[in-house]
């Protein structure tokens, strides 16, 4: 564990940094490149402010959170199923691997036409697109979990009389967890692509219809406003999984508190 | 239940291995009878297919030439009779020492307060007090064959299988431990399959004690130990018998140590 001095003196100095950066943006702009192309820290800040004032800031991000949110959850929740199911069940994992990876190598951005097709742009278009794209991820993650499960741990619960219920509770699950996780942090950015790009595709709400319209009417500073918002909120939606997996892993962070030794 | 006939019976039994095209014969033309209740120590060269015997008494897999039965009926699958201490740990990374040893109190379905107090003994009776939420992580490799121990004694299998259980222990905790399994199988009427590289733990502890030949594993020797049933394991030491019986199985190994030290050379 790092001690509180350092880690003090650490966040001190990422806080020097980002006044650096900012400084030195707000300076070049208009001298170096034109502001046009890059806004300003200020401008920007000013744009941030007037949303907020407006007070539909908060209703853009909600929709906007709504979406990436519920898609997620989806999402990974039936990826996290089907990827136990298939890593159990060899015959079926064996029998729909071509069609799997078929669907994987598809864009899932392109299916965005077919879903307002079938589902119309409401939110629910925004939310099947989202949780298509973070499926694949999770489930790719926690079959590939699911299959790297210790044959032997395996038969040492079978030994001591194991269901397969108590297989999978006990021994698969909580060693395919490391994955899942993994697939879930991965997919946190990707369900802001969806929740965004199906709201540039179509929408008159949301934090993409935000940037597409600062964008259309050529305000530099409210396309970046925008962008730190998206950035903010994926931040929050990472800062949910770490948390959970935490929660869900305690063992990781013994092994991570844990000197090293062979 | 046939009580007459022995409980576990090596008919023939052998074992090959198939790996990328490669053959492994690990045993070969095992005939042994272990009676119920009794202690069976296996000594022999690494390599010479003691772990693979107890894998195939657990039922693990099949033999691939002759048979292996327990009590009476060929192991074809798991075999649920066996608690199988094997020589790697084996222990649930993700759960601390009080989940790993009670895995197998769940699965019987034992009410929480009655695992609590089966937990606690068991981690008094193997030295872990004190460690009870440490992850294997953070175990020495005694402490985790220990917390597997306690695992095995959790759930009183009808017979035991152990791979080098003390192997990682220092001298008194070992002493401790050997004690209590002695007396926990001859109190229980337990069969115990002891698989060993320290003759003189053998000796101590064995009813009858296979002697192997190197890889392809065969018996080359089984002897049957002159000491009583009850044995006081801490004054064995000066016990003219058992020195006997040491000092026999050491003549026995010696020879064919020159064999494996050539093979490693
Ligand atoms: N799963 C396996 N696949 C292929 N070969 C194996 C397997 N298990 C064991 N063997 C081979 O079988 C032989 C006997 O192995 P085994 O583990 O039974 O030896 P052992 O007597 O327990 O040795 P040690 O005293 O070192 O533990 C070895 O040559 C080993 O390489
Ligand atoms: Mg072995």
């Amino acid at each position: 564990m790092r001690k509180a001095g350092q880690s003090l003196r650490l966040n001190l100095m990422r806080c020097a940094l980002l006044v650096a950066i900012l400084l030195t943006w707000e300076m070049a702009s208009g001298v170096v490149v034109a502001e046009f192309f890059v806004s300003k820290p200020s401008a920007i800040g000013r744009a941030l402010g007037s949303w907020l004032a407006g007070g539909n800031l908060f209703f853009h991000i909600g929709i906007t959170a709504l979406e990436a949110f519920t898609g997620f959850f989806l999402g990974a929740s039936i990826g996290v199923v089907v990827g136990v199911v298939l890593g159990r069940i060899h015959i079926l994992a064996d029998l729909l691997h071509p069609f799997i990876i078929a669907f994987y190598s598809l864009p899932k951005i392109a299916l965005a036409p077919l879903f307002i097709l079938w589902i119309g742009i409401g939110i629910g278009m925004k939310i099947t697109l989202t949780a298509t794209v973070v499926f694949f991820l999770v489930f790719l993650n926690t079959y590939t979990g699911v299959r790297n499960v210790s044959r032997e741990l395996e038969s040492i619960m079978y030994l001591m009389g194991a269901s397969e219920r108590h297989v999978l509770t006990k021994v698969v699950l909580p060693s395919a967890i490391t994955w899942v996780f993994a697939g879930l942090r991965i997919s946190v950015p990707y369900a802001l692509i969806g929740a965004i790009v199906g709201e540039l595709i179509a929408s008159n709400r949301g934090l993409g219809f935000l940037l597409a319209n600062a964008s259309g009417q050529f305000d530099t500073a409210g396309v970046f406003a925008a962008l730190i918002v998206i950035m903010m909120l994926s931040f929050l939606l990472n800062a949910l999984v770490r948390a959970a997996e935490i929660r869900l892993m305690p063992w990781k962070s013994a092994e991570s508190q844990r000197e090293v030794t062979i | 239940m046939s009580m007459a006939g022995p409980l576990i019976a090596f008919r023939k039994a052998g074992k090959t291995f198939h790996v990328d095209g490669r053959t492994v014969e690990a045993v070969r033309d095992i005939d042994l009878d272990v009676a119920r209740g009794e202690f069976v120590a296996l000594v022999g060269p690494s390599g010479c297919g003691k772990s693979t015997l107890l894998n195939m008494v657990a039922g693990l897999f099949q033999p691939s030439a002759g048979s292996i039965t327990y009590a009476g009926t060929e192991v074809v699958r798991v075999n649920l009779k066996t608690g199988y201490m094997t020589q790697n740990d084996h222990l649930l990374p993700w759960r601390d020492v009080v989940g790993n040893i009670q895995v197998p109190l769940e699965i019987q379905g034992m009410p929480a307060t009655q695992m609590r107090k089966r937990v606690a003994s068991l981690i008094e009776l193997v030295g872990l007090t004190g460690f009870e939420k440490s992850y294997p992580a953070q175990l020495s490799g005694g402490m985790r064959k220990r917390t597997a121990l306690a695992r095995l004694l959790a759930y009183d299998p009808e017979t035991l299988l152990l791979d080098e259980p003390f192997a990682a222990l220092d001298a008194q905790l070992r002493l401790n431990m050997q004690i209590e399994l002695l007396d926990l199988s001859r109190r229980l009427n337990k069969s115990v399959l002891f698989v060993t590289h320290d003759l003189d733990e053998a000796a101590a502890l064995c009813d009858r004690c296979v002697v192997f030949s190197p890889r392809p594993g065969t018996i080359r020797k089984i002897i049957t130990s002159p000491l009583p049933r009850d044995r006081n394991l801490i004054r064995l030491r000066h016990d003219p018998a058992y020195q006997a019986l040491a000092a026999e199985l050491w003549d026995l190994i010696t020879p064919t140590l020159a064999l494996t030290r050539g093979e490693a050379g």
